[in-house]
């Protein structure tokens, strides 16, 4: 077996990491590869197209259940899932109440000290929204993550996540061996989508890892709660997702320490593919009515 | 006014004094307390079987549990090496409470830092805390290693130690090489022995990093969490001296915890000096000493390639025996004859006093590790265990003290309250007494309200002088529990003065 590789998806919410990742990694398991997917989510429903279930035992929920984590078993929390994938959720408290970046952290020592690592090739998390707190960091920490995948689209505040998150692992990279592994486009169908990708990768210091073309297959595959590499695995999205498994293989040690940029550049980036007009003083903070 | 400078009253007195017992009457019916009757009959009430049965069915409420939070584990563990600074990267007022913990305990300034994290902390990290923090720590009190441990807080927030200190090395705190081992100490999981089985673990993770092991002849000893350290070390190292074994005790605060009274302040004294601690990986096993407590740090030690030989608190003559002859197993050395000498003083110690222990009843709460070594210990003298309660019981530690019991005539009545607290022992106590508790200083409310006697053994005592002076581990320390609990037993047996049996002899 070859050394253990330790992964992380990342992303602004509602950009579609979990089914990015899901069908990733189903591709990965196709090429032979042992994985451990490990949902950060409260909603855990990062495994739910490889269980074709959302994962009811979560971590946390059962460590809820039986007064402390130390009384849980691996079994109670691993799930197998298409083509043995390995399952596991941190789960976390509703909306509003607790703290879920402390689950993260409770899970995956839980993980970690009971053997949940032990003979698999991929570990992925699978993390929400922006590194929030230190809890959302957890996975980028020394020993775990060596390479973080950042999906993305064209849309404004989708690069504006990946540039945050790119400075929450600058934090880390100096000190330890995190990397950006690069980015990946989940296409929005906004306006130069590819270019803007491509040059907001260039800017990071990385490169666009690949850009993932819009296709219903993908919903109806979600409908069925399946990847699209099982509902249809002829189908030409199941392509792209092979490709992208490839490229992410291939990518072992090839990460950098990202370069984030500011606020103003960003917007730079914008107007240099012509999303934006040129900033006009005059027309800020006026209504539509007043000018 | 009752007080005066001429003739100052401490608190035991001056509450008696007409004015305050005029103003604490006055209180109460203003306050429109209860009946002195209503009172008495709610006291009786919890002491009741009806009540026992409700008192267990709590779920979520703890009434003084007996064990106390990771960081104080980690700072007596850090406490242990060669100049160490405890650092404990979190909020001031957690680490004022390890400090006098350990200050009231040992009758020692406990010297430990903060790096005061705050309300902007909580929202921003403490990463700054821990750059400032680490510099001035270093620059002010010159230690040769800063061992640092985190509050919950630290821990909530999710803060990333090893990333931290890394940071505040290259901000240029502390020098490169300078040593800072770190354990991530988060008090809602475990207790003070975890805290101290994460830090033992940071502090090896730390000097043996990088190194190839080549295994010699020394052993390593360590004592884990141990309220009597400083004679129980002390005691320790006597016995090994006499065998003549090289040997490195992992973690010793045996002087710093009892430093005289000369003129000179020691911040720092004794200790694991760090060389040895480095050298410490190629010994040829490490015995620890309470096993219950350093379980992790067994793990880490045997991944180093290292035997690991397990107790749990040798007290008393079968577990001295066992203890020594495991040395002389792994280092070849024979056990000299002057310790069978005090071996067989010990046995007749118990002997002369078998008549006043057999049959008598105990109960003990505490860690699992001291827990366990009194158990074994009353089982040889004839002694019966009968409520154990130990708030931070580990599945292990249920198994293996199951077992012991099982294996002995005197252990048929004892019974196991894993995970309960002081207030559940108090219902027991209530309901069916043994003749004797054990445990700590917590234990006198438990004596006060039922009755029974209290022996004080364990962590912390901070009722009575100088109990860690003094070994209960080694036929000595043996001999030092004997008489503990003999002295109580006699004590008791006095209190009846009128009776035909007042007698002068025993």
């Amino acid at each position: 077996m070859s050394a253990l590789r330790q992964i992380a998806f990342y992303g602004k919410g509602g950009i579609g990491k979990s089914t990015t990742s899901q069908n990733t990694l189903a591709a990965l398991a196709e090429m032979g590869q042992k994985i451990l997917i490990v949902g950060c989510d409260p909603k855990a429903d990062s495994t739910r197209l490889i269980l074709h279930a959302k994962a009811q035992d979560t971590v946390l929920s059962l460590a809820a259940d039986a007064g402390s984590v130390e009384d849980l078993e691996l079994e109670d929390v691993l799930k197998v899932g298409y083509r043995d994938i390995r399952c596991v959720e941190s789960g976390g408290p509703e909306p509003g109440v607790g703290c879920a970046g402390r689950g993260v952290i409770t899970a995956i020592n839980f993980l970690e000290e009971n053997g949940a690592y032990d003979g698999v090739d991929y570990v992925s998390y699978d993390v929400l929204g922006d590194v929030v707190c230190g809890g959302f960091a957890m996975p980028i920490r020394e020993n775990k993550a060596q390479e973080i995948y950042i999906v993305m689209s064209g849309e404004m505040m989708a690069m504006y996540a990946a540039n945050n998150i790119s400075k929450g692992i600058l934090k880390y990279a100096n000190a330890g061996g995190v990397r950006l592994g690069g980015l990946i486009c989940n296409e929005r169908k906004t306006d130069k989508e590819y270019e803007l990708a491509d040059a907001l990768a260039k800017k990071l210091g990385t490169k666009l890892i690949h850009f993932v073309p819009r296709d219903n297959v993908v919903q109806h595959a979600e409908l069925r709660r399946m990847t699209v590499l099982e509902y249809d695995p002829e189908s030409k999205q199941a392509g792209e997702y092979r490709a992208l498994a490839q490229k992410v293989h291939a990518n072992a040690g090839n990460g950098v320490i990202p370069t984030p940029i500011s606020m103003d550049e960003l917007e730079d980036l914008l107007l240099e593919f012509g999303i934006m007009s040129k900033e006009d003083e005059s027309i800020v903070g006026k209504s539509k009515s007043a000018a | 006014m009752p007080q005066s400078a001429e003739k100052v009253l401490d608190h035991n007195e001056l509450f008696k004094q007409p004015e305050y017992q005029d103003l604490m009457a006055r209180k109460k019916q203003f306050e429109d307390c209860a009946s002195a009757d209503k009172v008495k009959e709610v006291e009786a009430f919890t002491k009741s079987w009806e009540y026992r049965e409700i008192n267990f069915k709590r779920e979520a409420l703890t009434v003084n549990p007996a064990k106390a939070c990771q960081p104080l584990g980690a700072v007596l563990c850090a406490s242990g090496f060669e100049g160490t600074l405890p650092y404990v990267h979190g909020s001031q007022g957690c680490v004022a409470y390890f400090r006098s913990h350990l200050n009231r305990h040992f009758k020692e300034p406990s010297s430990c830092v903060s790096d005061s994290m705050t309300e902007d902390a909580a929202v921003f990290g403490g990463l700054n805390n821990m750059i400032d923090g680490l510099a001035n720590a270093h620059a002010l009190y010159k230690p040769k290693m800063i061992a640092v441990s985190t509050t919950c807080m630290a821990e909530v927030i999710g803060d990333d130690l090893d990333g931290f200190i890394k940071n505040a090395k290259q901000k240029g705190s502390i020098p490169e090489d300078f040593r800072v081992p770190f354990a991530h100490t988060p008090s809602f999981v475990g207790s003070h022995i975890t805290g101290y089985d994460n830090m033992l673990k940071g502090v090896l993770s730390n000097l043996w990093a990088g190194q190839e092991r080549k295994e010699g002849a020394a052993i390593n000893v360590n004592g884990g969490f141990d309220g009597y350290c400083v004679g129980n070390n002390r005691e320790i190292k006597r016995l090994l001296g006499l065998m003549g074994v090289d040997f490195t005790v992992l973690s010793d605060p045996s002087d710093v915890f009892d430093t005289p009274a000369d003129g000179e302040f020691r911040m720092y004294d004794g200790g694991t000096k760090i060389d040895d601690g480095i050298a410490a990986v190629n010994a040829k096993a490490t015995f620890l000493l309470q096993g219950f407590s350093t379980a992790k740090t067994g793990e880490f030690i045997k991944e180093k390639g290292q035997e690991v030989v397990a107790f749990h608190n040798p007290v008393g003559v079968t577990a001295t025996d066992a203890f020594l002859m495991e040395v002389s197993r792994v280092t070849g050395k024979a056990i000299p004859a002057e310790l069978e000498k005090e071996r067989g003083r010990l046995v007749d110690a118990i002997a002369d006093s078998q008549a006043y222990l057999h049959g008598k009843s105990f109960s003990l709460f505490g860690d699992p590790d001291m827990v366990y070594g009194l158990v074994s210990f009353l089982l040889e003298v004839g002694a019966e265990p009968k409520h154990i309660v130990v708030t931070n019981s580990t599945k292990d530690f249920e198994t293996k003290l199951g077992a012991l019991l099982e294996a002995s005539p005197f252990g048929k009545e004892a019974k196991i309250y894993a995970g309960k607290d002081l207030w559940h022992m108090r219902s027991l106590l209530a309901t069916e007494p043994s003749d004797f508790l054990i445990g700590s200083s917590y234990g006198k409310f438990l004596e006060r309200d039922t009755g029974v006697p209290l022996i004080r053994i364990g962590f912390p005592i901070f009722d009575r002088h100088h109990h860690h002076r003094f070994p209960i581990w080694g036929y000595q320390g043996g001999l030092n529990v004997l008489v503990k609990i003999l002295d109580k037993i006699f004590d008791v047996l006095d209190k009846d003065p009128k009776g035909t049996s007042f007698d002068v002899v025993r």
